[in-house]
């Protein structure tokens, strides 16, 4: 077999990834359906010198994780939705003091304890407005293998790029699945180093002043540099601050980092949907069925399309917009109640085409079900 | 190098209230640092919220300044990425043993190479006075208007059992054993546990009619007694200062570096 194809689980899949982005921390706390990618980095990671620890709870996890950046290392940690709603706090601090980190949600049924074998996507809007306050996020998915690994090292990318927490969306199916992944050859995909600062020893480090691209260059703690980081409103030194012009200011640049570049940001795919009538959107693991409706609908000569979302957070309403534009029907395929649904319906020009192929219940949603929304949608009964 | 070169002037005024023991253990802390010589680009201070946690920006250190109850967990974070940084970890009562408990003692129990002092003022001085684990029966707080019944802690007793390797007590009024005991906590290789009994004249103080800072200090001369004295077995009440356990044992950072030669061994 060439040692280049591998076929692992999902959770591995990340896994490799991430140990191919660099990662250099591990913090994590037993949770399913996320669990495995802990066990597989406190195999890996001291094989390379890095650095896994089991902490003592999901909050515990994320503060680490927060406390390793910043000394410099690449740093990730795993969890499902119990744990992501623990971290919820701490992610919002990784917002506010820009550190760069991964946290990789694998999705399973809730809310509270719910469905713990099962999958879900139930977290999209959590992980859009888990914590408190305005802020702007950046949420990646993948439905398959090949993409857990790229997207999980574009994660690693984006949060060094803006010195944010990235959160990866995955779920039960894509995480426990098996199948097969090519491993891309070092330097194959591009990986995005930390930017630390050029500034001297003795000379004013300013770690919350932009440059003019909107990178903020860092200096890990340890270095020449000591500065102030805090969850509270502050200015460029770091320092706190109750000035309305200050507090204004940073609002406006944490969101804007992000929000102003959702068109860097974005990710997605699109299958047959130049001349499509009907449009599918889907992402993650229900991507998968949605797929297969479009495939099989083609080969009878039907023109129908799917669009894959790969980033979430921002949401591509750009993308939507255009690729909806000369569709007759817009259909939402998703694992919740309609989380991207909404979103969906916001960004096209005609809310009430747009319909929603839907399972809650635990189980996985199948072409079938697909399929069988589509007939209602043709008014042909199922 | 004198104490005033270790403050952040841009930072200033403080918001300490006049009469907070705060700013005694932080002059302290400074002396400590200065009598044993630390750069201090090798020193990172992690804190969490609330009056005390304040100091962190305060000091020219690195400096972490993040949620409350969680900045052990964060300094555990800081203190594995770079064993070879010095961790200070200033906590208030509430923000060590409340909402921040659980990583108190599991902190503890992994004896990770960190400093934890505790100003324990016995109240939630920065949201005006409500009573924590440390405030005792019978006490009174903005919470506790028909007087407290929860139980206190003991922190020595709780750092000792969850496993840490170096326990100490003092108070704002003993100011000359809190330089050495600082520094004995600071350069200890293990979790080391500083609590400071810390005055808060302007909630714990008003509410249980202590009268002044200085009353208050005075008070902490009466309450206390060295460890195993004569007086603590003729008064029993009285509160033992002093260090509780000072030993040796595999500390977590390095025993993680023989996790990184077993595991590349394994290779």
């Amino acid at each position: 077999m060439n040692p280049k194809n591998l076929f692992l689980q999902g959770n591995a899949v990340c896994v490799e990834a991430a140990l191919y982005a660099g990662i250099d921390f591990f913090a994590g706390y037993p949770i399913t359906p996320s669990t495995e990618i802990a066990e597989l980095l406190s195999v890996r990671l001291p094989q390379k010198g890095g650095k896994f620890i089991q902490m003592e709870d999901e909050i515990a996890s994320m503060c680490a994780i927060i406390g390793a950046s910043l000394t410099g290392c690449k740093a990730m940690t795993a969890t499902s939705g119990p744990g992501f709603s623990l971290k919820q706090e701490a992610i919002g601090y990784a917002i506010m003091a820009e550190i760069p980190c991964v946290i990789v949600n694998v999705q399973r049924g809730g809310p509270s304890t719910g469905l713990p074998t099962s999958p879900s996507q139930g977290d999209v809007m959590q992980a859009r407005w888990g914590t408190h306050g305005d802020h702007a996020v950046i949420a990646l998915t993948a439905s398959n293998h090949q993409d857990v690994f790229a997207m999980t090292v574009e994660a690693f990318n984006l949060a060094e790029t803006y010195r944010t927490p990235v959160i990866l969306l995955f779920d039960e199916v894509i995480g426990h699945m098996r199948e097969k992944l090519v491993l891309p050859e070092p330097g194959e995909i591009p990986l995005v180093e930390r930017l630390w600062t050029s500034v001297k020893e003795g000379t004013d480090f300013h770690p919350y002043l932009p440059r003019e691209d909107g990178r903020l260059p860092m200096s890990d703690f340890g270095g020449v540099h000591r500065y102030n980081v805090t969850g509270l409103i502050h200015d460029m030194w770091g320092f706190p601050s109750n000035s309305p012009q200050v507090a204004h200011g940073l609002m406006r640049h944490l969101v804007d980092k992000i929000e102003t570049r959702v068109h860097e940001i974005t990710r997605y795919k699109e299958y047959y949907l130049d001349d499509a009538e009907c449009v599918l959107i889907s992402y993650g693991s229900a991507a998968r069925s949605a797929l297969h409706v479009v495939e099989n609908r083609r080969a009878r000569g039907e023109s129908i399309g799917l669009l894959e979302l790969q980033s979430l957070w921002p949401f591509p309403a750009h993308v939507v917009r255009a690729l909806c534009a000369d569709a007759e029907f817009v259909l939402v395929v998703e694992l919740n109640m309609g989380q991207v649904l909404q979103e969906v319906k916001k960004a096209v020009d005609q809310p009430n085409k747009v319909f929603l192929a839907n399972k809650i219940d635990g189980t996985f949603i199948t072409p079938t079900d697909i399929r069988n929304i589509l007939r209602l949608i043709r008014g042909k009964g199922v | 190098m004198n104490v005033r070169d270790y403050i952040r002037e841009r930072f200033m005024p403080h918001i300490w209230c006049p009469g907070c023991g705060h700013g005694i253990v932080m002059n302290n802390l400074i002396r400590a640092v200065i009598n044993l010589g630390l750069r201090k680009r090798d020193i990172v201070m992690v804190s969490g919220i609330g009056c005390s946690a304040r100091i962190s920006g305060y000091l020219d250190f690195h400096t972490l300044h993040t949620l409350h109850g969680r900045a052990l967990a964060f300094a555990t974070g800081v203190k594995l990425g770079r064993p070879g940084l010095r961790i200070l970890v200033p906590m208030g009562d509430g923000d060590a043993v409340a909402i921040g408990g659980n990583h108190f003692i599991h902190a503890a129990r992994r004896n990770i190479d960190i400093t934890a002092i505790i100003m324990n003022n016995s109240v939630y001085g920065m949201t005006g006075g409500q009573y924590s684990p440390l405030s005792g029966t019978g006490s009174a707080a903005t919470t506790a208007p028909y007087g407290n019944i929860d139980q206190a802690f003991d922190i020595a007793d709780l750092a000792r059992s969850a496993g840490a390797s170096f326990v100490a007590r003092t108070t704002t009024y003993h100011v000359t054993s809190m330089i050495k005991i600082l520094e004995k906590a600071i350069m200890h290789k293990g979790f080391s546990v500083v609590e400071i009994l810390s005055q808060c004249p302007t909630y714990f103080g008003r509410k249980n009619r202590l009268g002044s800072a200085v009353d208050m200090m005075k008070r902490y001369k009466e309450i206390t007694t060295p460890i195993g004295s004569e007086a603590k077995q003729k008064q029993p009440g009285l509160i033992e200062r002093g260090i509780f356990v000072d030993e040796e044992r595999p500390e977590y950072c390095s025993e993680y570096e023989k996790i990184i030669e077993k595991a590349k061994g394994a290779l």
